[in-house]
């Protein structure tokens, strides 16, 4: 069973004076019970606005999203986002973050207090709980966003570049931390990344998406066993993988470049 | 010194201080010097005595408790109406359409000419007053606040819509806390311009008051008093502002932080 179906979905953006800006063509993505989706494409292709979608930010121009069968209408806990850009509420501490969906539930304090320990002992946050987020690093306050997200217990999970302002060894620990997560809590994920180590490390699929406007191109399951251990990175079938889709992402990226130069 | 690098608490409360002395010693300099003539301006120890004068026989610590009063009753009237409001508008789209461009006229509107209209219309009591200083204050706080809560991070109103906010908790969860900082700055900032308010109106037709006083003391030419008045005036402005920024700081910890 399909926990998400995206079917022909397009988006375009109405700009003054100009032609619309088509952001997203005709998509198809099926997502099963369990997948951890990678997406990977040039910058610009519209990888965000196709996660937006799914989260319910942003509306198609057509086509249908449904999650277990029922059209999409507006975002809900039941789609957890982590955003690129650092989110957490910085009035809260640590704790009322994580707490933040739960609250919204109406459930008892105890029992709050209860989830939102559990997911910040599993993010590695012991200790930091009654810190503000300005006072937490970068890496630090994105755990916080996974635990936040986590702790509503959504059907699917969205991340947009999650990682991508961290330094490259915070990011292979925040990689093995959502993997081991993943492991655990078996979630449904959608990942958009640029790093392609990554999208291969992380995935149970790799989808690619084209130059803009936008459509995936390439879909690849990734057949590397569980649970995953960083020296995987060096093994064969990762290395195959890791070169078929820097050759396409390569492709796509030149294509975007020529679109540009030429428009 | 370097661009924006702050300095130790000690020294720069030394700082501020070595100007109130810099300040007065200018002053004592021209007056006990004969420079300038005492009826344009009394001498920093003539303004002390007739100070101390004035709170120990002339009832002058009345004077100052009815315009504290004054200020306070007139802004509190006006920020209890301006808050619920100005978030509102913040929020609210449609809402702000319908009040901001009144809104914006009324807050040009010189809260001192209607001074005259008041007096005709609500006497000289206190009515007249606090209207002055609802006038002066309300349509400023109105607008700030409604910027401020519109200028709410748009990420943070994603990410508590994928947390499953409903639109009153995103009100009251995210737009709220998320401005309550500043709104609280604007209320330190606009509190301060009800004081000069509140002097006008005293100075145009009250029987008591700061500004009553000052109007009195100036058929005397008694210009220690004067002087007295205002220094008294502004000591009650830094006062209060010390106040509400401790009161801020303790409130919001969080605001404070990388600052
Ligand atoms: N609100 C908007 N208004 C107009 N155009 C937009 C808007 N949002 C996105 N676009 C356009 O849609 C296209 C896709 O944007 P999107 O953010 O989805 O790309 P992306 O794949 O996430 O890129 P990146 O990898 O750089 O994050 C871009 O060309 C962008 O200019
Ligand atoms: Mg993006």
């Amino acid at each position: 069973m399909n926990i998400l179906s995206v079917r022909g979905v397009s988006r375009s953006f109405e700009s003054a004076g100009r032609a619309p800006t088509v952001a997203l063509q005709a998509t198809d993505l099926e997502v099963s019970e369990n997948d951890f989706i990678t997406i990977l494409g040039p910058s610009g292709c519209g990888k965000s606005t196709l996660l937006r979608i799914v989260a319910g930010l942003d509306t198609q121009t057509s086509g249908e999203v449904l999650l277990d069968g029922k059209r999409i209408a507006g975002p809900g806990s039941d789609r957890g986002m982590v955003f690129q850009s650092y989110t957490l509420f910085p009035w809260l501490t640590v704790l009322d973050n994580v707490c933040f969906g739960l609250r919204e539930r109406n459930l008892p304090r105890a029992e709050q207090l209860d989830i939102a320990n559990a997911f910040i002992g599993k993010v590695g946050l012991r200790g930091f709980e009654q810190h503000f987020p300005k006072q937490l690093s970068g890496g630090m306050q994105q755990r916080t966003a996974l635990a936040r997200a986590l702790a509503n217990n959504p059907r699917m999970l969205l991340m947009d570049e999650p990682f991508g302002a961290l330094d490259h060894q915070t990011r292979e620990l925040m990689q093995e931390l959502l993997l081991g997560i993943w492991e655990g809590e078996r979630k449904t994920v959608l990942f958009v990344t640029h790093d392609i180590d990554e999208a291969v490390f992380m995935a149970s699929r790799v989808v690619v998406m084209s130059a803009r406007p936008g459509r995936i191109k390439l879909d690849r399951t990734v057949s590397l066993p569980h649970p995953r251990h960083y020296s995987m990175k060096t093994t064969p079938v990762f290395s195959e993988l890791k070169a078929e889709l820097t050759e396409q992402v390569r492709a796509e990226v030149i294509a975007s470049q020529q679109l540009q130069a030429a428009s | 010194m370097k661009p924006l690098t702050p300095v130790l608490p000690s020294t720069r409360i030394a700082l501020g201080i070595s100007f109130f002395v810099l300040f007065v010693a200018l002053w004592s300099a021209v007056t006990f010097s004969g420079w300038v003539s005492p009826i344009f301006l009394a001498d920093p120890l003539k303004m002390v005595k007739s100070g101390y004068t004035l709170l120990t026989e002339m009832g002058f610590l009345k004077d100052i408790g009815m315009t504290v009063w004054r200020v306070v009753g007139g802004f509190l009237i006006a920020a209890a109406i301006a808050l619920p409001l100005g978030v509102m508008m913040g929020a609210y789209k449609p809402i702000e359409a319908f009040f901001e461009p009144f809104v914006s006229f009324a807050r040009y509107l010189p809260a001192s000419a209607f001074i005259p209209l008041l007096i005709l219309w609500a006497g000289i009591g206190e009515a007249q007053k606090l209207a002055v200083i609802f006038i002066g204050s309300f349509f400023q706080l109105v607008l700030m606040i409604a910027v401020v809560v519109g200028n709410t991070r748009r990420d943070l109103v994603e990410a508590a819509y994928t947390l499953g906010a409903s639109d009153a908790s995103l009100v009251k969860r995210v737009l709220i806390p998320g401005a309550a900082p500043e709104i609280a700055e604007i209320l330190r900032m606009v509190l301060g311009w009800a004081w000069t308010y509140v002097i006008v109106a005293e100075l145009i037709g009250a029987s008591s008051g700061i500004g009553h006083m000052i109007t009195d003391s100036q058929a005397l030419l008694a210009t220690d008093q004067i002087i007295f008045g205002i220094i008294v005036i502004g000591l009650i402005g830094l006062a209060s502002d010390l106040f509400f920024k401790w009161t801020n700081r303790r409130l919001f910890p969080w605001a404070q932080l990388g600052k």
